[in-house]
């Protein structure tokens, strides 16, 4: 079978699993965040944290329940590494320095996952498994929490309430998030991951010399890396790494779990909003930018020219042979373009292009299909100021299921796509500006641009993957993009809640044959063009002389 | 317009006090074109309106649209740095083509308000200071100025006196000639009470003598406001226009990120930007077209209102119109042509068609209501029957129509004709011991079931006294006012008919119009409740309306349309008043408010889809030195990096002068359902902003290229 092939039939692979998900964990979703019920676990944690989960919260509430939630997060986190050296189960690391441990702990509170440490080297099993591996859970129903109050917000009327914060946070944990991320864990360890709590392993190599092993608890943590798109690997290699991620079978099913929350998200959005076409609307949206990118990086990767890559069927360098530039090329698009961050190739050592759509990917905002929740609600933001337009285009005051799109919901939509551009902007041009920053780079001319650019994309869009290359434990680096990080995930959850509280309150409008049909293909074709128009404007200039610069030589 | 129908009714006549409305002529289908668009654009108003345009500069003004906003302080930058290094011509051209993008962007606006201060000028004419004769308590008068009057006066007018403020009628009656504020040249009747008692400063009585009642300030009449209006001096921005300012500084941000970022991007591939191609790339991204455009197309759209005689207070009404989803339509002199005519005479048994046809006529003729006309007319229409005239007769009595009697007719000898309401034809026949034919009841009740009014013709000779036939008054549909309704449905807007008629009645001239709904013997309390019925589920509701008992519903509903000849009562509690005062005009307001969104989304899609080329023609001329790479994506092949930036920068600036004259007349406008719109407006503003520059920015390029020493 010839890669192209092998490539092509694991992405109809791919799409043929996802589609048998979409509708029943859909669904199941929309069950869960509308049920009035409380399983007995989630009774015990209401008890516990002292919260009452059947209160309705204004969007400043359900606010102050996401910050301080994640702020408290930050903190632990951060306590946790700090103390490391002391604790038990540290297998002998040492306490993590405070930049790096802020870095660290922004990280994974933002689901972002920046990773500027080793993992086997730097952190022990207490902090992966009590810190980064219960972040990984939270942050990600912190997520989903955000963009259930902001479908709320459409689907409710004459109501400044969204629900309850901590309900929707620990129904998304115990009911969504662990049960799924348990049996892909099993699925994951039957196929060859390891999950075990021995410590390191000294081996001989078949060359000589030695190298370490470390055990741990991996393939659970894979599971939610992927479910919850996370991204952080227990191990620096993160999935290239054989313990997490041993054949192309976990390769694929790696991946499907990157996509399923995400794309499901958007029938329980539809469900929730009385409107199924309309998830379809935004599934499709979604979809096509997802396989567009797709089918340009197996291009741009296939199609490389030079004898020795022709000979490889492909660009293989920093690819794993067991995936492929297929493997890689769809776990490359798929991660970038929902926030998760997980490799199991190199971005760096994509080919120009290649890297460009990877980062180009990070730059339309993760929201095709994003991380989960936030590529929910990133795609009902650039839905809405695609409404306008084409609103305004129908000759109506625009509206949107039902709610009108008027100056203070432009202006909340407006800020959200202004964070993270200025974010990314404005941390790469210092960085490449000041003295000493630019001393991280490995390399020099565009690639060398290219990996502070992707960095800060990151960062910012809270995706958390590297390009390689870059020395990013200093302190510069850990300070800003763990501010990338922070800003980049919490201003555009104000904007959001702030929005959702403005929809719920308003009359909805009824539809007429003088209403944008948002559920038509034209609607979805106009948005897609939207993005890509957007995004593609905004950072043109810095692609220009990254990727393309390299690319096009 | 309540009032009115219950006295036409009752009386069976309309002694039209006012020049009719429009509605006299059939409105017909006029072609879509006449409807909404028109407004010629003159070349020579740029050049009228340059020093205003120069005028507009000062940073206080600019500063209201955030865009031009950046592009002035762009120019003032460009211009600095071209002083700084004098030898550079491309720093100069730059800086010059910048200033002349403001130029054009305030010519733009200045052009839209130019078109208004002539029709202002007009106005304060009528509004030359005036002098009032105040009635005092004694029933003396004082002659004080206009100005000195306060509301509650009571000011006397006669023949010649140019009333000197607005106010209602409250003795007399008087012809006033309006022409002033609605160019229309015949005049119009004003009396106390009813809903004819309104006038309006500024406008002339012609005859008679009549005391009105002062009801606004000096300062804030009608006609001050309507020149505020017309000059734009009033014009605050409607919510979708501040949306779309938000939106628009937005983007400004984004792209003023983007371009302040890449001097140390650029620095380190190692090629130095300098200040003044950093100012031509953001000025070429920040969406200057409709940030040019934005505000001229606000005051042309109030304008189109103006040149069809409604005067919007706000726009936020105008805006509103465009959203609109149930039209609250009058029945008579909106759908119907308002006065009822003679469709057929119907004899009774033992009488033929001809001979009701005859008696009717010659009863008709001392009748001259509408009605009586019309029977006339049919007679002649349909049996042939020449028209006779009141003197052909020798000997003849005629009795002329009254409101008391109701009934018209002739005396020729001992032969008696009448004809009328029915109950007084009835109520003749037996006094005079005549016989009513069974079948009239059953012929009347017929025709009033079928939304007709019946009238009884009667005669009396020597076999007595009896019922000849009916005649069949029926309110004729206006021509083209069913293809309007089925327009209106495809816009998703649905059309309710009130009417003071009895449901049978509505329900048939309804299903002949062609209306979604009805609502029958209506009320203003019905009216209200319809209304907020409506708008509890999220509709907006339009409606005309004349009467001072509809002045709460033109309140209440979001796009209330007042009849000039209203009272002013209603004229204060609508937001729009129809100078020609006819309702029929309230589908074009709608139509004007969806093509004032229109132009804005359709300006503002164009303007983004250009960037894409922009980008094309510029990062390569910026990079391609350093990165030769970059040098692909220069598909448009441009001569050289000053020229491409110069290219797009004069594509940038031009554009906004080739689209004024869309912007003031609109994007084309006709009715359709939504997604047709969408695809249509996306294929020419989208796809063509997206393709257009490329050409525009080439063209531009091979010129410029042929100037020796430069390219």
């Amino acid at each position: 079978m010839s890669p192209v092939l092998a490539g092509v039939l694991q992405l109809l692979a791919l799409i043929g699993a996802l589609a048998l998900a979409y509708v029943p964990l859909g669904n199941y979703m929309a069950r869960v965040y509308s049920s009035e019920k409380h399983v007995r676990v989630e009774k015990w944690i209401y008890k516990g944290i002292g919260a009452n989960p059947d209160t309705e919260m204004r969007w400043t509430a359900y606010l102050r329940g996401v910050l301080a939630f994640s702020a408290a997060g930050v903190l632990f986190l951060y306590l946790l590494q700090r103390l490391q050296g002391g604790l038990p189960g540290s297998l002998g690391f040492s306490s993590i320095e405070p930049a790096q441990a802020f870095d660290t702990a922004a990280s994974f509170v933002t689901n972002t996952n920046w990773q500027s440490y080793s993992g086997e080297q730097a952190m022990g099993h207490v902090v992966q498994t009590a810190g980064l591996a219960v972040q990984n859970f939270v942050s990600a129903a912190v997520g989903i929490a955000v963009a259930v109050a902001l479908v709320r917000g459409f689907a409710r009327s004459r109501t400044g309430e969204l629900g309850n914060f901590w309900a929707d946070l620990v129904r998304g944990t115990v009911r969504v998030l662990v049960p799924v991320a348990a049996v892909a864990a099993v699925v994951l360890v039957a196929c060859g991951a390891i999950q075990n709590f021995s410590g390191i392993h000294e081996v001989g190599q078949f060359m000589g010399g030695s190298q370490q092993w470390n055990g741990g608890a991996v393939a659970s943590q894979e599971a939610i890396k992927e479910l919850g798109t996370n991204g952080g690997g227990y191990f620096n290699a993160n999935s290239a790494h054989p313990f997490e991620n041993p054949t192309p079978f976990t390769n694929l099913f790696e991946i499907f779990l990157i996509l399923v929350i995400p794309l499901a998200l958007t029938r329980t959005f539809g469900v929730m909003v009385g409107s199924v076409k309309q998830g379809y609307a935004i599934l499709a949206t979604m979809v096509t930018i997802w396989v567009g990118f797709v089918a340009l990086m197996m291009w741009t990767e296939f199609a490389h020219h030079g004898p020795a890559l022709q000979a490889a069927g492909g660009a293989m360098e920093g690819k794993e042979t067991r995936f492929g530039v297929g493997g890689s090329a769809l776990f490359g698009v798929s991660t970038t373009l929902t926030s998760t961050g997980a490799v199991d190739s190199f971005h760096s050592s994509f080919t120009g292009l290649g890297g460009g759509i990877t980062m180009l990917g990070m730059m339309l905002g993760e929201i095709a299909p994003g991380g989960v929740g936030s590529g929910l609600y990133g795609m009902l933001i650039m839905a809405i100021i695609a409404v306008f337009i084409a609103g305004l285009m129908v000759g109506r005051t625009p509206e949107y299921l039902g709610k009108k799109i008027g100056p203070r919901e432009i202006k909340l939509a407006a800020c959200y796509i202004l964070v993270t551009p200025a974010l990314v902007l404005i941390f790469t041009a210092a960085s490449m500006a000041l003295p000493t920053p630019p001393d991280s780079m490995l390399n020099s001319g565009a690639h060398g641009f290219s990996e502070v650019l992707y960095a800060f994309t990151s960062a910012s869009n809270n995706n958390g993957s590297a390009f390689a290359g870059l020395n990013a434990n200093t302190d510069w680096y850990n300070t800003t993009t763990g501010l990338a990080m922070l800003l980049g995930r919490f201003m555009p959850m104000v904007f959001v809640l702030a929005l959702a509280g403005s929809l719920a309150g308003q009359r909805p409008v009824p539809a007429t044959a003088g209403t944008l049909r948002t559920e038509k293909p034209l609607f979805t074709g106009l948005l897609v063009g939207a993005i890509l128009i957007i995004t593609g404007l905004t950072y043109f200039p810095a692609l220009a002389l990254g990727p393309l610069a390299e690319g096009l030589a | 317009m309540t009032t009115r129908r219950e006295i036409h009714e009752d009386s069976m006549s309309t002694a039209t006090p006012t020049r009719a409305p429009h509605s006299g002529v059939p409105t017909g289908h006029a072609p879509a074109e006449d409807r909404v668009g028109a407004g010629l654009f003159d070349p020579g108003q740029l050049l009228r309106s340059l020093p205003d345009a120069f005028r507009k500069l000062d940073p206080r003004v600019m500063v209201k649209s955030p865009v031009m906003f950046v592009v002035l302080v762009g120019s003032v930058l460009t211009t600095v740095f071209s002083c700084q290094d004098p030898g550079d011509w491309f720093g100069w051209a730059i800086s010059a083509w910048l200033w002349l993008t403001v130029i054009f962007a305030n010519l733009a606006e200045a052009v839209a308000e130019g078109r208004g201060k002539a029709q202002a000028d007009t106005l304060r004419k009528a509004k030359t200071d005036t002098v009032a004769r105040r009635l005092l308590g004694d029933g003396s008068e004082e002659r004080i100025p206009g100005t000195g009057l306060t509301i509650g006066d009571l000011v006397v007018c006669e023949a010649g006196d140019v009333i000197p403020g607005d106010g209602d009628v409250v003795e007399g009656v008087a012809s006033v000639d309006e022409s002033a504020i609605t160019g229309e040249s015949a005049p119009v009747i004003r009396e106390s009470g009813g809903d004819r008692s309104a006038v309006t400063g500024g406008t002339k009585v012609l005859s008679d003598r009549i005391v009105i009642r002062i009801t606004t300030k000096p300062g804030e009449t009608f006609i001050d406001r309507m020149i505020n209006l017309v000059e734009g001096a009033a014009r605050q921005k409607t919510p979708n226009e501040i949306a779309l300012n938000i939106l628009l500084a937005s983007l400004t941000i984004v792209f003023l990120l983007a371009c302040a970022t890449l001097p140390p991007f650029a620095d380190y591939a190692g090629t130095h930007l300098t200040m003044v191609v950093l100012v031509a790339l953001l000025v070429c991204l920040i969406p200057t077209t409709i940030g040019a455009l934005l505000s001229a197309i606000g005051i042309a759209g109030m304008d189109r209102l103006v040149q069809r005689n409604v005067l919007a207070m706000s726009g936020r009404a105008v805006e509103a119109a465009g959203d609109v989803s149930t039209l609250l339509l009058d029945k008579t002199g909106t759908i119907t042509l308002g006065n009822r005519q003679a469709a057929e005479f119907v004899p009774v048994r033992g009488t033929t068609e001809a001979e009701v046809a005859d008696a009717a006529q010659l009863s008709s003729l001392a009748d001259e209501t509408p009605e009586g006309r019309s029977v006339v007319v049919l007679a002649k229409e349909k049996y042939g029957l020449r028209e006779r005239h009141q003197g052909e007769l020798v000997g003849a009595e005629w009795i002329e129509f009254t409101a008391q009697t109701r009934m018209s007719g002739v005396d020729v000898g001992a032969r008696k004709i009448r004809k009328g309401a029915a109950g007084s034809v009835l109520a003749w026949v037996r006094e005079r011991g005549g016989t009513v034919a069974e079948d009239a009841d059953r012929i009347a009740h017929r025709i009033s079931a079928a939304g007709g009014t019946p009238l009884l013709v009667a005669v009396q000779d020597d076999e007595g006294a009896r019922v000849l036939g009916v005649v069949h008054l029926k309110d004729v549909v206006k021509e083209g006012m069913r293809e309007r309704f089925d327009e209106l449905r495809r816009m998703g807007i649905k059309t309710v008919m009130i009417t003071g008629d009895n449901p049978l009645t509505a329900k048939a001239i309804a299903e002949e119009a062609g209306v979604d709904d009805f609502l029958a013997e209506a009320t203003p309390e019905d009216k209200m409740a319809l209304i907020k019925r409506e708008q509890a589920g999220g509709k907006l509701v339009a409606m005309t309306g004349d009467g001072t008992n509809d002045a709460p519903a033109l309140a209440q509903a979001d796009v209330g349309v007042a009849m000039n000849t209203g009272t002013s009562a209603a004229k204060e509690a609508g937001n729009m008043v129809d100078l020609d005062s006819n309702p029929t005009k309230l589908i074009e307001i709608v139509e004007i408010g969806k093509q004032l969104l229109i132009t804005r989304g359709a300006l503002t899609t164009f303007s983004i889809a250009n960037d894409v080329a922009k980008y094309f023609a510029i990062i390569p001329a910026l990079f391609a030195a350093v990165y030769p790479g970059l040098d692909k994506l220069n598909i448009m092949q441009l001569s050289s990096p000053d020229s491409a930036i110069l290219s797009a920068v004069i594509f940038n600036a031009l554009i906004i002068i080739a689209l004024v004259p869309l912007a003031l007349r609109g994007v084309r406008y006709r009715p359709m359902s939504a997604d047709r719109m969408l695809r249509r407006n996306l294929g020419i503003y989208g796809l063509g902003g997206l393709i257009a520059p490329f050409i525009g920015i080439k063209i531009i390029d091979v010129l410029i290229s042929l100037i020796p020493g430069i390219g």
